[in-house]
Parts: C-alpha cells; structure tokens; sequence
C-alpha cells in the first residue's frame, strides 16, 4: 500500500495490465512522452509496438483500435482531452459501439478509450467539456468515471480485462491533486458497483467523479447545522448501480445531484428520471440537479470557477430541499 | 524563391498497361481461374436475385448493387491468403462472396432472417464474418480506412504476415478517414492495401465535381506510398496489382493504394432513379465493360474453359442462387426475444454482467 497520486494509480494499472496480458497496447498522441503522465515510462518498459504514438489523428485511432480488436488484440487508446473525442465520433458511435449487436453477436470488442474531461484548468471551452451524457446515451458503450485513485487503478483493470468498448473518464484536476493509498498489488473493482462516500440520514447527494469532493466538504458544513447527507459516487454510469441510489433516497427522501457537465440531458436528468420512477412515493422534495449553467467553459479563471458546481451551491441546494 | 513540386511525375500509373497486348495469367492455375470466374458470377447472380426480390417486395432495407465492378472483389480477394482480413462498404456483397461467405446465410440477413450471417440484426450494409476474415460492410463512407488500418496494426504489433484490404469508393476518398487512416498506415508501414473502387459516381454526383484531379491514386503520393491505377472490370489486372501490394506488405514495405477504374451498372441504391447519368452511358458502359463477359472471353482466349464450361458453371449458380433464395425465404424470422440480446459481451443491455 502506498500513497499515490491519481495519474500514478492509472499508471500503475496500465504497467500491470500490459505485462499482465501482452495482448494489451497503448495508442494516442503523445503517449511516448506523457503530457499529464499517465503512460509515462511505459515505451522504454514495452516498446514502440506496445505504446503506439500516432499523429493527430482520432479517428484513426478511435478506428485504428476497432481493428486491432477484430484481430484479437486489447487496445487501449487515449484522447487527450474529451472535447478531442469529438473529431473521433463516427468511429466511437457507429463503429465500435454498435458493431457487435450489427454483426448478430460476432463480434468481441475489448476496447478502452480513455479520456479527460472536467474543468478547472484554464484551458479554456475547447479543451474542457464533460461528455458522459452523451456516450452514455449510446447503447454498447460502458462508462467509468472514477474519483480516487484506488478506484482509477482498480476500474481501469477492470475496463481492460472487460470484452467491450469502455469509455474510461478521468478528471483533469484530479491527476495530482488526488490522491490516496492505492495497493501495489493486483485488484478490480467491479462496474456498476456504486461507492458510498460518506453516511447520512437527512439527504441524499449522488456526485460523479470530482464533485464528490464537493459534496463531501459541503456535507460536512451541512453536518455542522445538523444536516446528516449521504454521499454516493456511481463510479459507472454504464452499468448504473440504481439499487443504491434508489435505496439511498428512499432512506433520506431528498436528492441533489452535482456533475460537472452541462444541467440540460446531462447524466443528472437521467438520475432524476430514474429516482422519481423508483423513489416517487418516498421524496418529500422535487429532486434537484447542480451543474454548469449551460454555458461552454470560460477561460477566465474567475468565470471558470462560477461555471463549476461549488461546495455552497450544494449546501445550498440541500437547505432549499429541507424546508 | 517558391519551389514547384510537381504532384504527377511520381510513381503512380497503370500496373500492367490499362489494356494490356498479351493476357497475363499471372501464377493462377486453371483451376484458379476457373474458381475466379465462378465467383464473379455468383456475386452477379446474387445480386439479379436480390434486385428481383427486391422488386417483387419479398426483400427490404437499403440496398447498393455491385454488378459491374465484380472484378475488383474477385481479383484482389483472390491475392489473399488464411487469416488474412478486409473491410468493406456499404455495397458490400461482392467483398463477401469474393471473402467465401456463402449465398444462402447472405440472402437470409438481407431478409432479415434469424439463419443470416448477423442473425437478422445488420442487413445488406452490414454483413460480417470474422471465420472469413471479413471485418464487415459498413454504412458509413470511408469508416473501414481507420478499421482495417487497425486490422493491419494487429498484425503488425503481434508481427503476423497478415495483411488487410481496405475497399472504398471514390467518395470515400474525400473523407478526413481517408487522410487519417492512409496517412498513420503508411508512417508505420503497416500491411494494408486501399483499394479504391472509382465507379465514377459518389452516390448521385460525378467524380468529375468531387475530385480536383483526375486519379484518386495520385493521393498516394503525399502518403509516399505507391498509387496504381488498374482497369476494374479487367480482373487479370486488378489480381496482378493486388497480388504485388500484398507482396510489399506482407515484405514490411507498407501499403499502396490501389485505384480500380470501374462503373456500376445499377444505381446508387436500389430504387435510384438515376437522373444523373444517362441510359445510353450506362449501355455503353454494358456492353464494353462488362468484366464477366470480358474475363469470360479471356478464358476462351487462353484455353481455359469453352463456351460449354462457362454454361455448365452459369447452370450450377443458377440452381445455386435458387437454393438460397429458398433457404432465405423458408428461414424463420428472430423472435423478439432477440431485441435486447448482442449489445455487450457477457452483459445485459444495462452492461450488467449476466
């Protein structure tokens, strides 16, 4: 066990996976020499046939990793950044996402891409999105967004040992601000397994990724004035561990719902959808999202920082509930 | 001072002489050839009975005749070996039939049936058999240059002396999948061969509006491969240019692009009612290019197989193709059931594990 930061626990989960399986292989721009270090050392570990730069090019490597599938391998493609994915969509959406249920079954398609999104950077609306919605909205698509780096390492064992496309999300912040001890030695975490932060009776806050240290710290201020919240972080969307959100809720009979995406069809509507058909008769408050404003990122870092959910937007969303 | 680079004085031109004087068999046995003819014939027969079908509404969806470019299908596939793999487009059963997919399971997914080679759930656009080597058809225009480039990058990650084929069309060459995927195969050299399929038309518009030059294979030389361009309905032809790009990439010398010269007969789709081209072109192109009637002269020619040979084999595919269009129609339609089923592996359609 050691105390790591979360692009060494992702770096550590590639380094075991690919010497774990050789049929496991790295693509993406830049990935030899690592801009936020995530494959850092791992082309003088494995070599240039395991740890593939391409040119900018995504839909080649969104397409070129289908392929390399098709023919028995593992790949593990990175974007850089989200918004980069969406050069790659066609290969993403129409290939290797419906390509199994096109083919009648036929095909097995062990594919990871990874990916970082969330804000808080100043690279600006070009470089900062969060696009889970969207993929998630795309049958033959899993999800993953892990928040500690116990749970990065752990999840993306999982995403690569899994037989389909995975959209594997990191946060952009959280690369060297989280961190926590992560074993060195070999374990997964299974998908659609939610985690429960923190225990509360009074209201229950689902947060994905990042905005779990949100919630927390706003839970902890609630807990000051007596307000108990609970804290779930789903860590997959696809699969979605309903079970516990919806058990959570039924308990508190309040929900707020905090991601970094955009409010409007972002992964929170969905939670809502879900919660009010599982939960209806026992919400004693309409649930209640917090997000971006719907606006694309500024880069102004004031204006950024407004566009981001803050600890006291949800302090404030759960008293408006409790009255 | 500016410096002119002229884009035409490389290599890019005819393999063997767009009409060459003396037939060159190349190393095909008989037997070979004969098998060849038999191919292009089958892909030709399919296609009449699927149109027919078609017509008579015992068959639906969207579907792209390949009639008239049979050649560029059978050539290249025959210059492929085991394990060897294609993609292909979303007029794609010539690539099937030239990868040896069988008729009837055909006719059954473009019925929808549950006996089809995707179990009802793809259709004409988009038939796959990996037990083939066939990636998959595919209704997106130029998605396969990415994929079989990827195809060819397996390869040559676990050092296979496989090589992919890529067909396309000649619109396909104006999508940034196009640029991507030539352009990152021909950097690591990988055994891939882009066989572009020019039948003059990108779905309605003339190739004459889309493309600023007159070969799409001249693209090959801001990749730094070789661009060949050979006469698609002449299948000595196109076998001879494939045959040597398989060479090259099977040798880790990478991969070339190859330009067949071809036309389709039918429309875009079936049901095309044509208005940019005129009857007596598509006639001309009939009765002049048709690679069948060509390739079946060339056997006469070179004492291959006689007119009688030829007939036997035209009565074989007929009673064949009446046996799949049987086993296609008398086969059931999926359950239901099937609705949810394929969408991950070892999961639900939620993606929880099952």
């Amino acid at each position: 066990m050691a105390v790591v930061t979360m692009s060494q626990a992702l770096n550590m989960a590639l380094t075991e996976e690919m010497a774990r399986d050789e049929r496991v292989f790295l693509i993406g721009e830049d990935i030899k020499d690592s801009t936020y270090g995530i494959t850092k050392g791992l082309w003088d570990t494995f070599g240039p046939k395991r740890v593939i730069g391409t040119p900018i090019s995504e839909a080649a490597i969104a397409g070129a990793v289908l392929g390399a599938a098709s023919v028995g391998l593992r790949p593990v493609a990175e974007f850089m950044y989200m918004t980069f994915m969406m050069c790659a969509m066609d290969q993403v959406v129409n290939q290797a996402a419906k390509s199994k249920y096109m083919f009648g079954g036929k095909a097995v398609l062990p594919i990871v891409y990874r990916t970082m999104a969330g804000a808080g950077r100043a690279n600006a609306a070009q470089h900062t999105q969060s696009l889970e919605a969207w993929f998630a909205h795309v049958p033959g698509l899993k999800i993953v967004m892990p928040t500690t780096a116990y749970d990065a390492k752990g999840l993306l064992k999982t995403s690569i040992r899994d037989d389909n496309p995975v959209i594997f999300i990191e946060n952009k912040v959280q690369y060297a601000t989280t961190r926590d001890e992560v074993p060195t030695t070999d374990y997964t975490i299974p998908f659609g397994q939610a985690a429960i932060r923190r225990t509360g009776k009074d209201v229950t806050i689902v947060a994905l990724q990042r905005m779990n240290e949100i919630a927390l710290e706003a839970a902890e201020e609630l807990s000051a004035s007596g307000i108990e919240a609970e804290v779930i972080d789903p860590r997959t969307l696809v699969p979605l561990d309903l079970e516990s959100i919806v058990g959570s809720v039924r308990k508190t009979h309040r929900v707020v719902i905090v991601h970094e995406a955009h409010e409007r069809v972002g992964f929170g509507a969905e939670l809502v959808a879900q919660i009010v058909q599982h939960a209806f008769d026992y919400l004693d408050a309409p649930p209640v999202r917090v997000a971006n404003p719907n606006v694309p990122t500024p880069f102004n870092r004031t204006l950024e920082q407004l566009s981001i959910p803050s600890a006291a937007q949800v302090v404030q969303a759960v008293r408006g509930l409790m009255r | 001072m500016a410096t002119i680079v002229s884009p035409i004085e490389h290599a890019v031109g005819p393999a063997h002489g767009s009409s060459p004087t003396a037939l060159d068999r190349h190393d095909l046995s008989d037997s070979d050839l004969i098998d060849m003819y038999r191919t292009m014939l089958r892909i030709r027969r399919f296609e009449e009975r699927v149109k027919e079908l078609f017509l008579e509404a015992r068959l639906y969806g969207s579907v792209h005749l390949y009639i008239g470019e049979e050649a560029v299908a059978t050539g290249a596939c025959k210059a492929l070996g085991e394990g060897d793999v294609i993609s292909s487009t979303h007029r794609g059963h010539g690539h099937c039939i030239a990868m040896g997919l069988e008729s009837g399971p055909m006719m059954a997914e473009l019925m929808g049936k549950v006996t089809g080679y995707n179990h009802g759930k793809g259709g004409s656009m988009h038939i796959a058999s990996m037990d083939h080597g066939m990636l998959g058809a595919n209704g997106i225009v130029g998605a396969g240059i990415p994929i079989s480039t990827g195809a060819a990058l397996g390869f040559w990650i676990q050092e296979k002396a496989n090589v992919a084929v890529c067909f396309f069309g000649d619109g396909a060459s104006n999508q940034g999948a196009f640029h991507e995927g030539i352009n990152f195969a021909a950097g690591l050299k990988l055994p891939v061969i882009f066989i572009c399929e020019n039948n003059g038309y990108a779905q309605f518009q003339s190739v004459k509006q889309d493309l600023p030059i007159e070969h799409v294979a001249t693209r090959a030389i801001s990749y730094g491969i070789p661009g060949v361009i050979v006469q698609g309905e002449d299948i000595l032809d196109v076998y001879g240019a494939v045959k040597e790009a398989v060479r090259r990439a099977r040798a880790g010398d990478g991969p070339t692009l190859i330009e067949a010269k071809t036309y389709r007969f039918e429309g875009h789709f079936l049901g095309d009612p044509e208005p940019y081209r005129t009857r007596e072109e598509v006639a001309a192109a009939r009765a002049t290019r048709d690679p069948l009637k060509i390739f079946g002269a060339q056997l006469q020619e070179m004492g291959v197989a006689s007119a009688d040979d030829l007939k036997r084999i035209h009565a074989q595919i007929d009673e064949e193709m009446d046996r799949a269009v049987a086993f296609g129609e008398s086969s059931p339609e999926p359950a239901g059931s099937v609705l949810l089923t394929d969408i991950f592996t070892g999961a639900d359609e939620h993606g929880r594990i099952v």
